[in-house]
């Protein structure tokens, strides 16, 4: 395998286990009151993989499989943005419903 | 021109956003804004991508983002806060559909010999983790619809099958790194981790549903993550990871709160089973239950000093946190101390009685969680119990043959007084007898929660 393909991968395998640890610590202290709204407000974040779907739907069609390709990259950005779409929306009409006393 | 570093510099800023909106969703104060830099964060990164050099035509990522702007726009606005769970369990499947299209899509860009033997295992596992979350949010979504039975659906060596197509979905993946030729490999790998998306959630009870939600959202943010992989793009490595690790937190409290391990979850088929059901009712013989009324339930109420409202899922379905609220405001005027006291586990996804609650207008600063509340139930006159049952049954603490034993529950039966609303006597959704409505101090109040509860609030009313 290429050394710089290699390379990049322990670079991103950095990435992901250190965002993995982020993610631990900033979770770990939320109140019980706040699940729903922040699983459905993650859930909303791992919608980002819309940004994948872009690239796969905006790839040219001329080359052989092109239009197979563009296809799947559609269906990719629908639900994606389902997701992302949704899932912020769906969180902001919970979190505006959160209030304190007397306010 | 190529805007690559530019590209990947406002990645940095996008991924910053999803921090601190992630940071922020933390403190009931300060949530909104955070999902709003998180959508902020989301903006940007989708944006800027658009300048990418490999992205050739724009008519099909319009056409895209229209469509799944109107459905995901319209379920939010429309869907009601007691099907909160039905809608996050489909929008994690379609994320998780999304990444594996988007691994697929890679694969079907490059074709499978244009490519490494890693990135060949990236998209294998990538098309795997998504099609798992993909098939296994929708039977979750099914049973928390009712349109699939909420009862865990088992047949013999249910367990060993499932192990065996995760190993053999592992050795097909590494198979097809190797021979890449051979697409076949590939469907199958795709066929069969749909399947096992299916026979994963199909055995596991009603419920578990919070738990399996979470760890459905996880597996969601590790596909993204996985994708991100496949493509080298450092925007979904690093948010995905983030998603899988909030996730993976969020099961682990979940289980628990239910005094369980992830293991026995997914593969203990608990729920409805018989076995536990026959040995709680042997143990509870044939004593007697009392009724009361709401005339009764109103006076106790009345002359109470301190009130606590245990809500469960039964409050959701019969749509009652608004009558819910009715009462508390009507006991606040009279002088009466409202507290409400929330299981981790109550209703159908972590924190679900939170935003009811919320809905109706109750002020978060009232809700107590469970370690909050227990040490108030001595000094509680009335603990009004409105469609809980596992989560307030003692037969956790005193009852080692009982399936729920060992489970953390909330110690109603320390409190004088506590009154059960309740459809009828049928067991939760665990599907196993509850002790506490057999107890001296309680009473039971039948009928729809929402019902009893106007009648409650009416008879409040006319003590005037």
């Amino acid at each position: 395998m290429d050394p710089i393909l290699i390379q990049q991968l322990i670079f991103n395998l950095f990435l992901f286990v250190l965002a993995s640890f982020v993610g631990f610590e900033l979770i770990s202290k939320v109140p019980p009151t706040l699940h729903t709204p922040l699983m459905s407000g993650a859930n909303a974040i791992s919608g980002v993989t819309l940004v994948g779907a872009l690239l796969i739907a905006g790839a040219d069609s001329g080359e052989t499989g092109g239009m197979v390709t563009k296809l799947i990259g559609l269906i990719a950005i629908i639900f994606a943005t389902i997701n992302v779409v949704g899932g912020f929306l769906v969180t902001d009409r919970m979190l505006e419903m959160f209030k304190k006393k007397g306010s | 021109m190529d805007f690559s570093i530019l590209i990947q510099l406002t990645y940095l800023v996008a991924i910053s956003f999803f921090i601190v909106g992630v940071k922020r969703l933390g403190s009931p104060a300060t949530a909104r804004k955070g999902n709003q830099y998180a959508a902020l964060g989301m903006l940007i990164g989708v944006a800027v991508t658009l300048l990418d050099r490999n992205i050739l035509t724009f008519d099909w990522i319009i056409a895209g983002i229209v469509v799944g702007s109107l459905v995901g726009g319209v379920a939010a606005r429309k869907v009601e806060m007691t099907s909160m769970p039905e809608l996050v369990a489909l929008f994690n499947g379609f994320g998780g559909a999304a990444s594996a299209l988007v691994a697929w899509g890679e694969l079907s860009r490059v074709s499978a010999v244009g490519l490494d033997i890693f990135s060949l295992v990236t998209i294998s596992l990538s098309v795997l983790i998504g099609a798992v979350t993909f098939t296994g949010s929708f039977i979750a979504f099914g049973k928390l619809q009712g349109f699939i039975t909420g009862k865990p659906i088992t047949f013999p060596g249910q367990n060993l099958f499932n192990i065996a197509l995760i190993i053999g979905l592992l050795g097909l993946s590494g198979y097809f790194a190797v021979v890449p030729e051979d697409p076949t490999l590939f469907w199958i790998v795709m066929g069969v981790s749909l399947l096992l998306g299916i026979l994963m959630v199909i055995p596991i009870g009603g419920a578990d549903m919070p738990v399996v939600i979470s760890l459905l959202n996880s597996l969601s943010g590790i596909a993204a993550s996985f994708a991100g992989f496949v493509l080298g793009n450092q925007l979904l490595i690093v948010s995905g990871a983030l998603v899988g690790a909030a996730g993976l937190i969020l099961t682990n409290i979940m289980c628990k709160a239910m005094n369980r391990t992830l293991t026995n979850v997914i593969f203990g088929a608990f729920g409805g089973d018989q076995g536990g059901a026959a040995a709680g009712s042997g143990a509870i013989g044939d004593l007697t239950i009392r009724e009361t009324s709401a005339e009764d339930a109103a006076v106790q109420c009345a002359y109470a000093s301190k009130v606590v409202i245990v809500p469960g899922y039964g409050l959701a379905v019969a749509q009652a946190q608004h009558v819910v609220k009715e009462v508390a405001a009507i006991l606040e005027k009279k002088g009466v101390q409202v507290k409400y006291g929330i299981h981790p586990v109550a209703g159908r996804m972590p924190g679900h009685m939170n935003v009811l609650l919320a809905e109706a207008d109750v002020p978060y600063d009232q809700l107590y969680d469970m370690d909050q509340i227990n040490p108030e139930f001595p000094s509680t006159d009335v603990v009004l119990i409105i469609g809980a049952n596992d989560v307030v049954n003692p037969a956790a603490k005193t009852n080692p043959a009982s399936p729920i034993y060992g489970m953390p529950v909330l110690n109603v039966e320390e409190a004088k007084r506590t009154i059960v609303f309740k459809r009828s006597m049928s067991p939760g959704f665990a599907g196993i007898d509850n002790e506490l409505f057999y107890l001296e101090n309680n009473q039971m109040f039948f009928g729809d929660a929402k019902q009893s509860l106007q009648a409650l609030a009416g008879a409040l009313k006319d003590l005037d």
